[in-house]
């Protein structure tokens, strides 16, 4: 049956006599008896048949925009300009491969260097890469690297307990492999990190790890002092930050972070159902540390005429040059994601990133005002986005009544944190509209 | 004749003119004033561009007319499987129901997200034959990851702690050793015999209580189906390993054999190459790993299942022994989408129809090829979905590498090949031309190749200088490596400092 994705479909017959095949059959000749058989599997349908199939699935899908979210906890709807979606569905963007004849990518690889020189700004180290998967895994493989930095001589990896749990898995499944000891520190009566913990565990940590702002929404005021402590015992100090944050906050390398990770894709990207998403890595410049990175870097450079020119470098750290003994075994990693969060940063330039803060940081104030009327603050401070509050009810019961009034509650946190008992983050964003928040509290008071 | 577009394109920071917005945001919901502690406030400047929405959008567009994609032309880049990229895939995938949804949201209110997970599974399942599927990997090299973790699972959790071991034959991407010493593995290579498959002899030898298992495509990298496979799982399978298979060439058998029929026990797939999701400049992609009943308590968490009585699907975060999450959430989703709208389409008959005139083209492509001066074609003549031609005897004979090959088929507005892979070719050109090339665009091929050839023998400079008609020229990457400049910042020192040119 002739595909129309196939155009050579229609010329089987004719190809394979101009190359003296008989059949296809003989052009699978060397696969053993048996093997080739019929899949059980439906009959290909039109386009539009699976159009109207995919749309009534899809249907069942209830968005944000149908029914106010207060979800954040690692994942935030922010709102992205038009443009930035239309100029990467460009299909020669969109459509091209890793750019590894780069006379013939010299768009992607420019964008991407664009994109690694805007994270360099916005967190205050100037070396980055083209990206990771997602914060989690860039974190995980930044815990690696400091161990190996270390020549495997340390194998401790301290993180504050109140890390993201997504990420704590990720980290923990990638530590297996070498052996990485992940050790926890406490939070402090504030919900921050707690120094004397982390002063008694630092000991031959191979890194110690901070997230801006933390796992609760807060912001860690104590993370200089952290890297400090980092520091002073021999340990490399790697912060993990939302961008989003970074108009308003200190650039974690003027603050001391060797290595820095986290999420490009809350610019330029849709939630998408959590995926894909685009991890931040960057370094300070220092040849160990660049040696030791993961992932792909675009560099500058001139060609045959000295024009400027841009070009895949330092490769011999990757998996196709060094094969066992590469950095790290990512391969495809998220340019596209990472070239749409490069043109909403550029969009919004420092004025809009500062706003941007600004605005998110107020939004946030108030939903947490808001909600001190209806529930109780386990922990104070400035808070960015997320706002953990504790119900004295199981929040399963408030969070069917606010379904019921078509409101899609919080993240219930006591699976991950039981001794905070019914905890929840509420989050708001620079999306978030007033009503929303004064619908919830309306129905919050109803049920708590 | 081809022309790229040139642009003398400045970097955005030197489009920048001070007070020049690209965007207006909405105002807070209510002006309260918030401190921030001193010692976190932003001191150190910002140094963005400032630029408004039409000059965003311009340079974007000049810098995507410098760049080569699927839509632009044939890309026959060898293991990468550049296929056309349906747009209604497009379409589907950022349709407001995906883009809008938060991946915690209550089950009840992202049936659909779920019930595309769950169907997708289904095929994968049914196209491979194993029986359990994580979509969560976000691309292959995470799914290779995430097989090995697994395999280390399964081995440690039977008390055999001594497989510290992974087998790679010696023309594997790079990726499986590197995957497998992420997990911790010792890597053994496994050399290939004069076909250019698993040398069995050697794979006896390397077998012990000791390995874990071994990772193979099949058909491999020269494109070459492993007609031992069934011999080769033996031997792993006596020795106490588990058979991986890397899917990175599955399109050669898509919709006619299954990994799972050869004796595989642990799968991962590439959905960006097999199943048509386009690379975007290199990611993002996904790639889903699949394994036989006896591994499904090792896969990460959470899976998606189906609760026939209640009709609902659910995130099912109950699998005993697993081995975690090697990404966050549940994995790339437009991705997991585009690649389902792809199989609903094409269907059993179509996914058949792929294998069988990506391997004709391939084979078409050999037939012709063959004989010119200057390539020779190593290992058996018949390939599946790619060959690997090498390039040594031009080198010798005219001094014109693979290297320039590649570069002077830019020239034609035809993407290269890729080139010096696999490592046990010298001077390799890997092309795989896929289902979705035109005959023409075949014979076009052929005609470049041919016509370098004789450039070669007649006036090498043009092949050595090229490629002539690409937004730049040659690129100087041994300076890019020796200075390394990674990023406007460092650019902006050693231009202070006077040290670049450029």
């Amino acid at each position: 049956m002739v595909k129309h994705y196939i155009p050579n479909s229609a010329h089987k017959e004719e190809m394979l006599k101009e190359i003296g095949f008989s059949s296809i059959e003989e052009l699978f000749a060397d696969v053993p008896k048996g093997f080739i058989k019929d899949f059980n599997l439906p009959e290909g349908k039109s386009e539009y048949e699976v159009f109207l199939e995919m749309n009534e699935i899809l249907g069942k899908n209830k968005t944000v925009l149908e029914m106010p979210s207060f979800l954040g906890a690692g994942t935030y709807f922010h709102y992205i300009p038009a443009h930035v979606k239309y100029l990467i569905e460009r299909s020669e963007f969109l459509t091209s491969y890793t750019p590894y004849q780069a006379e013939i990518s010299q768009g992607m690889l420019q964008a991407l260097f664009e994109y690694q020189s805007l994270i360099a700004e916005l967190v205050g180290l100037p070396v980055v890469n083209a990206s990771m998967y997602d914060w989690g895994s860039a974190m995980a493989e930044a815990a690696l690297m400091t161990v190996r930095l270390h020549r495997g001589k340390r194998k401790k990896f301290i993180v504050p307990k109140h890390t993201h749990p997504e990420r704590m898995q990720v980290l923990k499944t990638y530590a297996k492999g070498p052996g990485v000891e992940v050790v926890t520190v406490n939070w402090n009566e504030r919900g921050q990190l707690d120094l004397e913990d982390l002063k008694e565990k630092v000991k031959d940590a191979a890194g110690v790890y901070i997230e801006m702002p933390n796992f609760f929404g807060l912001l860690e005021e104590e993370i200089q002092a952290v890297g400090e402590i980092a520091h002073d015992a021999g340990a490399y100090f790697v912060v993990g930050v939302d961008p989003t944050i970074l108009g308003i906050v200190e650039a974690p390398g003027e603050l001391g972070a060797d290595i820095v990770v986290g999420e490009a894709s809350y610019f330029g990207n849709p939630m998408s159902f959590g995926g894909p998403r685009a991890g931040i890595f960057a370094v300070k410049n220092d040849p160990k540390l660049i040696r030791q990175m993961p992932g792909r870097l675009i560099g500058m450079t001139k060609d045959a005429e000295g024009k400027r020119a841009f070009v895949m470098t330092l490769q011999t750290r990757e998996q196709h040059i060094r094969r066992a003994k590469a950095t790290s075994n990512i391969c495809s990693n998220e340019a596209l994601v990472a070239v749409a969060a490069a043109i909403h940063i550029a969009t919004l330039g420092p004025r809009g990133i500062r706003e941007l803060g600004e605005i998110i940081l107020k939004n946030t104030a108030y939903l947490k005002k808001r909600l001190k009327e209806v529930a109780e603050l386990p922990f104070d401070g400035v808070n960015f986005k997320d706002v953990l509050v504790r119900f004295e009810k199981p929040y399963k019961e408030i969070h069917e009544h606010l379904l019921s009034k078509n409101i899609h509650g919080g993240y219930y946190v006591k699976p991950h944190f039981p001794e905070l008992g019914e905890a929840t983050l509420f989050a708001a964003t620079e999306t978030t509209r007033k009503e929303w928040v004064d619908a919830l509290i309306e129905a919050l008071k109803e049920v708590v | 004749m081809f022309r790229q577009a040139k642009w003398d394109e400045p970097l955005i920071f030197e489009l920048s003119h001070p007070g020049r917005v690209g965007y207006t945001l909405p105002k807070p919901i209510e002006e309260v004033e918030v401190e921030i502690p001193e010692k976190l406030k932003r001191k150190s400047p910002l140094n963005l561009p400032e630029v408004s929405e039409p000059e965003v959008v311009k340079h974007y567009t000049r810098l995507s007319e410098m760049n080569y994609g699927v839509d632009s032309g044939i890309y026959p880049l060898g293991s990468c499987t550049m296929k056309y990229n349906p747009k209604i895939n497009e379409e589907l995938a950022t349709h407001p129901k995906v883009s809008f949804i938060h991946p915690y949201q209550d089950e009840r209110t992202v049936q659909g997200a779920l019930k595309i997970m769950w169907e997708l599974e289904q095929w994968l399942k049914e196209i491979t034959g194993m029986d359990r599927f994580t979509l969560q990997p976000a691309a292959g090299a995470n799914g290779e990851f995430t097989g090995v973790m697994i395999i280390k699972a399964y081995h440690l959790d039977r008390g055999e702690t001594q497989r510290t071991e992974m087998l790679v034959p010696d023309s594997a991407h790079g990726t499986n050793p590197a995957s497998a010493a992420m997990a911790g593995f010792k890597v053994i290579e496994i050399p290939s015999n004069e076909n250019g498959t698993v040398d069995l002899e050697a794979l006896e030898n390397a077998v012990s209580e000791r390995t874990a298992g071994l990772m193979l495509t099949n058909p491999n990298t020269l494109g070459i189906f492993e007609d031992e496979i069934l011999e080769i799982a033996k031997i792993v399978h006596k020795a106490g390993g588990l058979l991986y298979y890397d899917g990175a060439n599955l399109n050669a058998v898509l919709g006619k054999i299954r990994p799972g029929d050869m004796g595989f026990d642990i799968v991962h797939l590439n959905l960006h190459k097999t199943f048509s999701t386009p690379h975007g400049g290199g990611g993002p992609g996904a790639g889903p790993v699949g394994v036989k009943d006896f591994l499904k308590d090792y896969l990460p968490v959470p899976l998606v299942s189906y609760d026939e009585e209640k009709d609902m699907y659910y995130l099912d975060y109950n699998v005993p022994k697993s081995i975690g999450k090697v990404k966050e959430l549940f994995g790339n989703f437009a991705v997991l989408v585009r690649a389902l709208t792809y199989l609903k389409i094409m269907g059993r008959d179509g996914l058949k129809e792929v294998s069988e005139v990506a391997v004709l083209n391939a084979n078409y492509l050999t037939q012709k090829l063959k004989g010119t001066r200057g390539y020779e074609l190593p290992h058996k003549e018949l390939r599946k979905h790619e060959v690997v031609f090498s390039a040594e005897p031009m080198r010798k004979e005219t001094g014109v590498k693979a290297l320039d090959v590649a570069k002077r088929l830019l020239d034609f507005g035809m993407h290269a090949p890729t080139i010096y892979f696999p490592l046990i070719v010298h001077e390799a050109l890997m092309i795989e031309p896929t289902e979705t090339a035109t005959k023409e665009e075949l014979d076009a091929y052929v005609e470049a190749l041919k016509r370098i050839s004789e450039e070669a023998y007649t006036n090498p400079e043009i092949v050595k200088s090229a490629p002539h008609n690409t937004a730049v020229r040659r690129v100087d990457d041994v300076l890019a490596a020796k200075k390394p400049i990674i990023t406007w910042r460092m650019y902006r020192e050693l231009k202070e400092k006077g040290e670049v040119d450029y």
